[in-house]
């Protein structure tokens, strides 16, 4: 089984999962990778389970050193990776052999990278996983929530790999508009009807402010017209609106409840799009039903475990 | 109570149970987690609870979303609220002072109180634990008397030391890992409220009852003293 040397890391390469579940009562958060479809990718081009720990790298920063040699799967954003000095294209498996490096440069395509390697990199799950909370001090490589740094030493849980080929156009890059899928909810009644005339007809921008607890979206100003909220749980994707009118789509690594109202929530395939906008982003809200929503998604599910892609909207 | 259910997300819905917060609501949301939990079983991801709803996130490869509301209706059906406390009632320690809990003598001059007085009313009475949020094991408490209420701090500190006991509004809590924050701090608890291995101490429904401990005691306990600044 493979073991790497972090060579070089700015700290915010970070080992995620599919998110922790049944603890969000006791205020933790969920965590996971942001871009859950390429993380499902990078370990389906292993033959691992869908939700392995896998490396999320936002933006490059990251050079790795083979200590022994094995299996790696690359998918999501284009940082310009090198193995040694060759290019290494994002989309499939590869070996790499004891002595050599892999570099994450800067962003050509996309905002995260997903590094996976046969059985998951290993770690002691936190609370049922190992997603890194950095905010929370929880979960990750060590436990205590720190991303990536030099000197880490990360192990795979297993040598074998049954690798595979991804279908030519698998992995998802934003355009020049985003479109993102908002299931109405909560609050949507409550706001001025100019209001979400523009919320769903103009062009938003998405701010320099974006991380992996929310992303802020910046346009015209909505105007709420209901009561204070009292402080309720907040769901992945929430669309919440502070007093300034700029909404905030809530992700992964989000406060478990809240009081600002809400439009309702971006699904989750959307939300894996988003990860990959970068600050400047133009996006675009569309409403869709949560029947249509969940249909999709199931959809998605299963054509990424059957084939490692999907080709839907 | 008035049971209505809203759309909240691909695999969510928001249970909602009351308009106002009120200790009266807390039997009902316990009661009404118990039997959602039942219902839902291995279906059912996270339910959160706050001061009047219940998040529930379901498994959305086993429910759709009218399956999962006809569930909760039918768990909800002929509520009954938890009779006596099942949650547990502990008795927090802290050491009320102005070094660690800068706001004391402002809450004091604002109510016409004295700083004793102030220690006195928040220990006087049980406080329910409404939720937890925040950040991990943070537990929203409440209501404090009407006099000790305080507007959360204009311009909130980078740094809340871990253990800080505090007020905003009528609601008060412990902040379990030393963070950022806006609460008025009036004192410190030596406990250690979470830990990734024993997770919370505090739970929803549980009850809270601070008691006054001097310093000697604070530190037997394990306390921090470190100095607080005063408020920007």
């Amino acid at each position: 089984m493979i073991e790497l040397l972090v060579e070089h890391s700015l700290g915010f390469a970070q080992l995620q999962d599919g998110g922790r579940f049944g603890v969000r009562h006791l205020g933790i958060t969920q965590g996971g990778a942001l871009d859950w479809v390429a993380m499902q990718q990078a370990n389906w081009l292993l033959g691992n389970t869908a939700d392995a720990a896998v490396i999320e790298i936002p933006l490059g920063g990251l050079q790795l050193r083979a200590q022994t040699s094995g299996w790696l799967a690359l998918t999501g954003a284009d940082l310009d990776a090198k193995l040694d000095d060759q290019p290494l294209a994002p989309g499939q498996a590869f070996q790499l052999r004891h002595g050599q490096t892999l570099r994450f440069n800067s962003p050509k395509r996309g905002v995260r990278a997903y590094l996976a390697t046969p059985g998951g990199f290993a770690a002691d799950p936190v609370m049922g996983a190992v997603a890194t909370v950095m905010r929370k001090q929880l979960g990750g490589l060590h436990g205590n929530g720190r991303g990536l740094h030099n000197g880490d030493r990360l192990q795979g849980n297993a040598s074998d790999a049954t690798p595979r080929t991804l279908p030519a156009g698998a992995l998802w890059y934003p355009g020049n508009e985003v479109v993102l899928d908002l299931i109405p909810g909560a609050q949507i009644a409550a706001f001025a009807g100019v209001s979400l005339f523009a919320a769903f007809n103009q062009v938003w921008t998405l701010d320099q402010r974006a991380d992996r607890m929310g992303m802020r979206l910046t346009g015209p100003a909505l105007r709420y017209q209901g009561q204070a909220l009292i402080s309720e749980g907040i769901p992945l994707g929430a669309v919440q609106v502070p007093p300034d009118g700029q909404p905030i789509i809530l992700m992964n690594d989000r406060q478990t409840i809240g009081g600002y109202p809400r439009l309702g929530a971006v699904t989750p395939l959307s939300l894996a799009r988003l990860a990959q906008c970068a600050p400047g982003q133009k996006v675009r809200l569309r409403v869709v039903s949560q029947e249509a929503a969940r249909r999709e998604m199931l959809n998605v599910i299963s054509a990424l475990q059957a084939q490692g892609a999907s080709f839907g909207s | 109570m008035n049971l209505r259910i809203e759309s909240a997300a691909i695999d969510s819905l928001m249970v909602r149970l009351f308009d106002q917060i009120d200790e009266a609501n807390m039997p009902w949301l316990m009661a009404a987690a118990e039997n959602l939990r039942q219902a839902f079983g291995a279906q059912l991801i996270d339910l959160v609870p706050s001061y009047t709803t219940l998040l529930l996130h379901y498994d959305l490869h086993a429910l759709s979303e009218s399956d999962a509301i006809a569930l909760i209706h039918s768990s909800l059906h002929n509520l009954q609220p938890l009779t006596n406390e099942t949650g547990t009632l502990h008795a927090i320690p802290v050491w009320y002072h102005q070094s660690v809990g800068p706001e004391l003598t402002t809450i004091a001059q604002r109510a016409g109180l004295s700083p004793e007085q102030v220690i006195e009313q928040h220990c006087s009475r049980d406080y329910p634990v409404f939720t937890l949020g925040f950040a991990p094991g943070f537990a929203y408490m409440g209501l404090v008397d009407e006099a000790l209420a305080s507007a959360r701090l204009a311009t909130p500190r980078q740094r809340v030391p871990k253990g800080s006991v505090g007020i905003a509004e009528r609601q008060t809590a412990i902040y379990p890992l030393t963070s950022p924050g806006g609460w008025n701090l009036i004192g410190r608890c030596p406990l250690t409220l979470f830990s990734a291995e024993r997770g919370s101490l505090l739970q929803p429904g549980d009850r809270v009852r601070f008691v006054s401990i001097d310093h000697a005691e604070f530190i037997r306990l394990g306390g921090d003293d470190t100095v607080m600044e005063a408020s920007a």
